[in-house]
């Protein structure tokens, strides 16, 4: 059987415009309803390939947390953590605006589009204080 | 039940190099090093292999490589890649190509310059998620699920440090070792921190190392010098690849991949004699003797307290001193069967567990990624 044919960008780079557009997007499943991430071509929970870009809601729970230490001559220490969204899919990050070491498994956290070196990433920061900055 | 692989293959050479730092000395020839060995004690020369084994982090075609270097023609060759454990799976690739008849004598062999060339045992890569933040891989998702399991179930530094201590005790029994001096819990927990829970001594050692092993038809085994070692169950599974894609970091796929081999070698964990487990880092140990069933989930912390799997202990775990203290370059996974091997041949010297008939060697590889199981067995246990 032949494919129908796929045209524009595929999930990586919708992924990656969200991100220049200071956006979070997550997949959507048409078919079974789930929540994707990181985005794919196929659903892995029911293989439909219906799925749409959508925005996440930046609402996530601290899974796991470490911290990467590195010499004082080559920087400071940082998080690595891996936070469970709201909508169910669990991804890497870093958890900012906090001590990397005070950030404890089941903290509250909020989603926003941050740089690592250049690179546009999604990070995370204590709910709490993420909340008090949205105040505008 | 019982079926499958069970005794359709045997392990009949082994050879291993030195471990530690073998300066100006390229992988292959660290590898052809134990090749030789391993024909050497198989008895045979090199024209009688027809299968070749091997997967490398720095040579994806290393099977056309290895073949090449040795002058070899083979009508078999796997260079399956998945990570660390690839080289416990290849038993159950050599086996299958062995009981089809597609081979008649399988070389499984490794060789890596990881200490002398600077190079650090690495995970499954590039992974554009999750590189991006710098995670230090393998180390951190490792750190990740120690810190999941010390949420969850309260294990602590300190017992991480005792599966630390305990491979050092056996390492202290094993001449080969690369790291034989004493080492307590406290020195354990004092060392330098690298990614939080783990301390250096909380990760295993960089090392130079080749291994080789030499398998045929369990009906051809007997006409080896050496008494064969038996593959009688094998098993293998998968749970992810990268770390945010692993279920239950404090579940790893050894829970589907130990019944299966169990099950296929008609065995129960009270028949085991002896463990040998793939030791990157200290939770591993924790993690797989819960995942094999030898402690409930949670309980591997205290599992491992007062020595018991040390020397002396009522379970012999990593009796060679492990990826901790003894060698560890890169892919572990043969270096944990060549010990089984060695201890059901009764040649393991001062760690030699009396009468092991019965070795479960898991194979862990990627970023707790797969898992292999194996079960090895002396001729009376077939
Ligand atoms: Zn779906």
């Amino acid at each position: 059987m032949t494919s129908s044919g796929v045209r524009g960008p595929g999930p990586d780079a919708v992924f990656a415009a969200g991100l220049e557009d200071g956006e979070f997007r997550i997949q959507r499943c048409g078919s079974c309803g789930a929540h994707i991430h990181y985005p794919r071509a196929l659903c892995p929970e029911c293989g439909s390939a219906d799925l749409a870009a959508v925005r996440a809601s930046g609402r996530g729970t601290v899974y796991a947390t470490s911290v990467v230490r590195v010499r004082p001559e080559h920087g400071e220490n940082y998080n690595i953590a891996l936070v469970d969204l709201a909508e169910g899919p669990r991804m890497m990050t870093r958890v900012v605006d906090i001590a990397p070491e005070d950030v404890r498994i089941g903290d509250a956290v909020t989603a926003f589009v941050g740089e690592i070196e250049g690179d546009k990433v999604v990070l995370f920061r204590p709910a709490a204080a993420a909340s008090a900055g949205d105040a505008r | 039940m019982t079926g499958g692989l069970r005794g359709a293959a045997a392990i009949v050479g082994i050879g291993l190099t030195e471990f530690g730092a073998l300066p100006g000395r390229s992988r292959m020839e660290i590898m052809a090093e134990a090749v030789r060995c391993a024909l050497d004690d198989a008895g045979i020369g090199k024209e009688r292999i027809d299968g070749v084994f091997g997967a490398d982090f720095t040579d994806s075609l290393i099977g056309l490589t290895m073949a090449e270097y040795l002058g070899l023609n083979p009508t078999v060759i796997d260079g399956t890649n998945i990570g660390g454990s690839s080289y416990v799976n290849f038993m159950q690739s050599a086996a299958l190509a062995l009981h089809a008849g597609l081979c008649e004598v399988a070389l499984i062999a490794y060789g890596s310059d990881a200490r002398s060339a600077g190079r650090a045992g690495r995970g499954p890569g590039p992974v554009p998620y999750e590189t991006v933040y710098r995670p230090r891989q393998p180390i951190a998702a490792y750190a990740l699920a120690a810190s999941r399991h010390m949420h969850e179930y309260g294990t602590t530094r300190e017992q991480l440090a005792e599966v630390a201590v305990a491979a050092r005790r056996w390492a202290a029994l094993n001449p080969a070792a690369f790291m034989r001096g004493p080492l307590t819990v406290d020195e354990v927990l004092g060392s330098r921190m690298v990614v939080d829970p783990f301390t250096v001594r909380d990760c295993c050692l960089v090392t130079d190392a080749g291994a080789a092993l030499i398998m045929v038809k369990a009906d051809r085994a007997r006409d080896f010098p050496r008494a064969p070692a038996y593959l009688l169950g094998i098993g293998t599974a998968t749970t992810h690849g990268q770390i945010a894609c692993m279920p239950d970091l404090t579940v790893t796929a050894v829970a589907e991949s130990a019944p299966r081999a169990l099950a296929m070698a008609g065995i129960g964990l009270d028949d085991v004699d002896v463990v040998e487990l793939y030791d990157a880092f200290t939770i591993n140990t924790i993690l797989f003797l819960e995942d094999l069933g030898f402690c409930a989930k949670g309980e591997g912390g205290a599992f491992v307290e007062d020595g018991r799997i040390a020397p002396g202990g009522a379970l012999p775990v990593n009796t060679n001193g492990g990826g901790l203290s003894c060698v560890h370059p890169g892919m572990y996974g043969m270096f944990l069967t060549i010990e089984a091997v060695e201890q059901l041949r009764g040649q393991a010297g001062d760690r030699q567990v009396e009468g092991a008939e019965i070795a479960l060697c898991n194979g862990n590889g990627g970023l707790l990624s797969s898992q292999v199981t194996a079960v090895l067995g002396t001729g009376a246990a077939l």
